[in-house]
């Protein structure tokens, strides 16, 4: 017994990673590790063509060559070629389309999949792909958005007559305010289609061996459990026969947020071969047949008086589906829809989104789901209002914000905010930035003619995660709960296994979940092994995304862990011979109120509980609790991300001098962590700024489709990051955290490319496009240039 | 097929392979060093990183029959059992891996820079890690873990 005991819990402290020992020694089960004996290799045919129909498609030749044991396209398969599911039919007359695992008939996207080749090792798979014989007949492939929607377009889906997916409409009044403003600035921009980009290639294993009639699939995937579900709607598998395990999964980043047809199409086959069946993607493979994410043209139109006071908003969107719908691929311009509004009070609000088709990659959430694509348009908005009001645009962002004490705020989006401290985090993001010196230079350098000007460039964001209550999502049609799960068994031996239903993939949940549990149950964090991504070991659970895992899964944690003492607490009584209310609970140990010297230890009841020898009557054996959470509400992170970026107006070249970023994620479960989830998101969203985008030709060709020109930044690409934090707590959440994972992701976008326009607006220069890329910063100078002239 | 020798951390391993096999797909699926992974298809992501007679190279980018004769180290051969190479315990002080799978390659890589340049500054080791990409941590602790690991390795060698 230890009296010393700390009495700070492990909450909120930088615990070094209890993932890291077997991920830095190599002694990782990566899916692509996984070598059941009897498997087939499966390779998958892919169109090369954006849009053809196949005019001959013979899989037989294929059948002769070396360890082929089978080959089938759409026809051959028949039923088993299931049809991949979307389930957020934003609009009662939303256009489904069929999305059949492997194409019928007909191809809609480059990597759209053909037919299958399964041999016994992944060479000689690969290899047999040559010899299906296949033709296509090239159709007008469409790419471009509007014109898809202009009348005669090529149609991506014949039966739908249109490519015209949706159209969503909130709000109304924007017009009513816009006839009383001062001023009324209006701009497009482009927010470019990305790739997530995880750095472990999609990869699955299904295999028909588990108990009696189970087929156990190992997936690279987010969503364990929502797979299954979907899983046995699409194969009609029963679900209690199916067992989904995500072992150790290399990023995901909503990439690996969805049912796949390569998971279909390898499930399906075990089946029908009594085999085991592998499929891990090429990278070339992944870039195409991977969803992608953001893709969006945003007509903005912010309504203001002239002492800058934000009126009204108007947003209308055109949001590239792809050729299919994915899982949620509808849903993410919607999830954005709520946070064009941001941290700012106005009186309007109105909101238009246009679903279209094309014949490319289909599109899903991808870090921050229509939240990063809203705040971009948000924040380089306002920076443009500010100009046009010539009102620094720091100002104009304070003077609109919700003050700290109007909390809880309910937006002209509808949300309410429970908490936030837009002032503080403000107030000490620009003390770390040193913004006076940095707007002296700048001054400095305008003056002089500097050919490398520096812009600053602000990003004041908020964004909502942990989606959830499932009631709201139901209201929004999405088709399933936004609750998370957690069971916490304390074992004879009084180590514990916490079971969660959320499934992670690099965010550190086997260390932060111990934290949680083990400053509740008064136990060390090493005692806690955290189980996660088998919905044989956890059944429940709807998995990892939208920074929800500590938002809502938190929070089941907790009251599993609360609702374990309460059992305790009933056997220490009996065994202490007091009543439960005479109890209390510190440090692992139940104390008798007033005589200190009478206690037990949590392990101690936990091995009574398992004995059952002196159980008070009517308390069943073994000690575990369990907590099935559905939130209160969203929650609300927000913060100040600032950027000095140095332009070099002769070449084009920018330079990212210095990045400061001050997060409110409220309380801190672990903040080495935290820490490490804003730098991740950082290096995405400045990615998106000034690095990434996937390109089509004209032909719906992927001009960039693999890791040597879809430029994910590298080292020397970005700078260390100073990060800083603010702390109000969330008050919708009992442990008073808000969702971290896509913070960095959301923020700096905007801040970055607001930072260049700054940089440039002298110069003439209103927008930049992204990736702001030298060629592309120095066309834009060019073109100010011409105008001014 | 053809006939190889390799040692490969520490054991010395016979094995006939085809002219075309992969370094990296002979590591995985015939020796089982599965702590080396793959994460592209053209020689840009650096997840693949070994030694290959003490020197870091890319192992998708390498032959097998290439290796013939050679020493290899991947992740699985720095240290053994519950050791630690000071390279992964300045990774783990300084939060420099995510979901770990750019991981190996990262150390890899790291091992070869301190060996060249036992006190790089901050230039120096993103310029040394330029072809490893980790779409998790934005390099930043990652940075911070080399540092860290040059300080334990004492700076020179
Ligand atoms: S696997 Fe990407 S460089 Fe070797
Ligand atoms: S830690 Fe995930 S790719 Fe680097």
């Amino acid at each position: 017994m230890t009296e010393t005991v700390d009495t700070s819990t492990p909450l909120g402290r930088p615990i070094k990673r209890k993932e890291d020992a077997k991920l830095l020694h190599g002694r990782t089960n990566w899916t692509d590790n996984i070598q059941l004996p009897g498997t087939l290799h499966m390779a998958i045919l892919r169109s090369p063509y954006a849009h053809a129909k196949i005019t001959k498609l013979d899989v037989t030749p294929a059948l002769s060559r070396p360890n082929v044991i089978a080959a089938y396209s759409a026809e051959e398969l028949g039923d088993l070629n299931g049809s991949i599911p979307c389930v957020w039919p934003v609009t009662d007359d939303i256009v489904m389309p069929d999305f059949p695992a492997l194409a019928k008939g007909k191809v809609r996207q480059v990597g759209d999949a053909v037919a299958v080749v399964l041999a016994t090792d992944p060479v000689h798979a690969a290899d047999a792909l040559d010899a299906i014989e296949v033709d296509y007949e090239p159709l007008d492939a469409v790419v471009d958005m509007e014109a898809a929607l202009a009348p005669g377009s090529a149609l991506v889906h014949d039966d739908a007559g249109t490519n015209s997916c949706y159209v969503y409409n909130l709000g109304g009044g924007y017009d009513d305010v816009k006839a009383k403003a001062d001023v009324v600035v209006k701009r497009r921009f482009i927010n470019q289609r990305l790739i997530p980009a995880f750095m472990e290639p999609r990869s699955v294993v299904a295999a028909p061996m588990g108990m009696s009639d189970e087929m156990t699939v190992w997936s690279s995937t987010q969503i364990a459990h929502v797979l299954r579900v979907l899983m046995a709607l699409v194969t009609g598998i029963p679900e209690n026969n199916l067992r989904i395990i995500a072992p150790d999964v290399g990023g995901g980043f909503g990439g690996k947020l969805q049912l796949y047809r390569e998971e279909v199409l390898a499930t399906q086959l075990a089946r029908k071969l009594g085999r085991p069946v592998k499929w891990t993607e090429t990278r070339s493979e992944d870039m195409v047949a991977t969803h992608h994410g953001r893709d969006q043209i945003q007509d903005i139109e912010i309504a203001a008086t002239k002492d800058g006071k934000i009126l009204g908003l108007k947003v209308d969107l055109i949001a590239n589906m792809g050729a299919y719908l994915q899982i949620i691929t509808p849903g993410i311009p919607l999830l954005g829809m709520f946070m064009y509004p941001a941290i700012y009070k106005m009186d309007a609000y109105d909101f238009k989104c246009t679903g279209v088709f094309t014949n490319t990659t289909p599109t899903d959430a991808y870090r921050g789901a229509g939240r990063p694509e809203a705040t971009y348009a948000i924040e380089r908005i306002v920076d443009e209002l500010a100009a046009e009001l010539d009102m620094d645009p720091m100002e104009l962002r304070e003077k609109n914000w919700i003050k700290h004490e109007e909390f809880p705020y309910t937006t002209v989006a509808g949300l309410t905010y429970d908490t936030g401290n837009y002032e503080a985090a403000t107030a000490k993001a620009v003390d770390l930035f040193g913004m006076d010196e940095l707007r002296a230079e700048q001054k400095r350098r305008r003056e002089s003619g500097d050919p490398v000007q520096l812009g600053i460039g602000i990003s004041t964001f908020t964004e909502m995660c942990g989606l959830a209550p499932s009631r709201t999502l139901g209201a929004l049609k999405y088709v399933a709960g936004g609750w998370e799960h957690a069971t916490i068994r304390m074992l004879p031996t009084g180590k514990v296994e916490l079971i969660t239903g959320t499934s992670p993939h690099g965010q550190g949940h086997e260390t932060a979940w111990s934290q949680i549990a083990a400053s509740i149950l008064g136990i060390p964090v090493e005692d806690i092994e955290v189980v996660h991504g088998d919905t044989g070991r956890a059944p429940y659970g709807m998995d990892t995304y939208g920074s929800r895992s500590l938002a809502v899964g938190g929070q089941a944690i907790k009251k599993a862990a609360d609702n374990l003492i309460e059992k305790a607490r009933v056997i220490a009584a009996h065994q202490l011979e007091c009543s439960p209310g005479d109890l209390e609970f510190v440090n692992g140990e139940f104390k008798v109120k007033g005589d200190p010297e009478k206690s037990q230890a949590i392990g101690a009841v936990a091995f009574e509980a398992f004995t059952a020898h002196n159980l008070p009557d009517g308390v069943e054996p073994t000690l575990q609790g369990e907590a099935t959470v559905d939130p209160e509400d969203f929650s609300y992170p927000h913060g100040t991300h600032l950027a000095a970026m140095e332009v070099d107006t002769e070449t084009g070249k920018v330079t990212l001098r210095k990045y400061v970023c001050v997060d409110d994620v409220g309380n801190q479960v672990n903040p080495m962590i935290v820490e490490g989830q804003v730098h991740g998101g950082l290096a995405q969203g400045i990615g998106q700024a000034l690095y990434e985008g996937a390109f089509y030709d004209e032909d719906g060709l992927p001009l960039n489709a693999n890791l040597s020109t879809y430029l994910i930044p590298a080292a020397p690409d970005l700078p260390s990051f100073i990060t800083g934090t603010t702390t109000t707590p969330s008050t919708t959440h009992p442990l008073g955290t808000k969702g971290v994972g896509e913070a960095g992701a959301i923020a700096s976008t905007p801040a970055i490319i607001n930072g260049i326009v700054d940089a440039l607006r002298p110069m003439g220069v209103t927008d930049v496009a992204m990736p702001a890329t030298p060629m592309t910063v120095w066309k834009t100078i060019q073109a100010a240039k011409g105008g001014q002239a | 097929m053809q006939h190889i020798s390799v040692n490969v951390d520490g054991t010395q391993y016979e094995g006939e392979v085809e002219p075309r096999t992969l370094l990296v797909h002979w590591l995985r699926n015939e020796l089982g060093k599965v702590g080396t992974v793959v994460g592209c298809d053209t020689s840009n992501c650096g997840a693949c990183t070994i030694l290959l007679n003490g020197r870091s190279v890319k192992s998708c980018s390498v032959l097998a029959v290439q290796a013939d004769g050679a020493s290899v180290t991947t992740i699985q051969g720095i240290s053994t059992g519950d050791d630690w190479h000071p390279v992964q315990t300045a990774f783990k002080e300084c939060h420099g891996l995510q979901c770990g799978y750019c991981t190996p390659g990262m150390v890899m890589s790291t091992i070869d820079l301190l060996g060249e340049n036992p006190n790089p500054n901050e230039t120096e080791i993103r310029e040394g890690l330029e072809g490893n990409l980790c779409r998790c941590t934005g390099y930043h602790n990652i940075v911070r873990s080399v540092e860290k690991a040059a300080e334990l390795m004492g700076g020179a060698k």
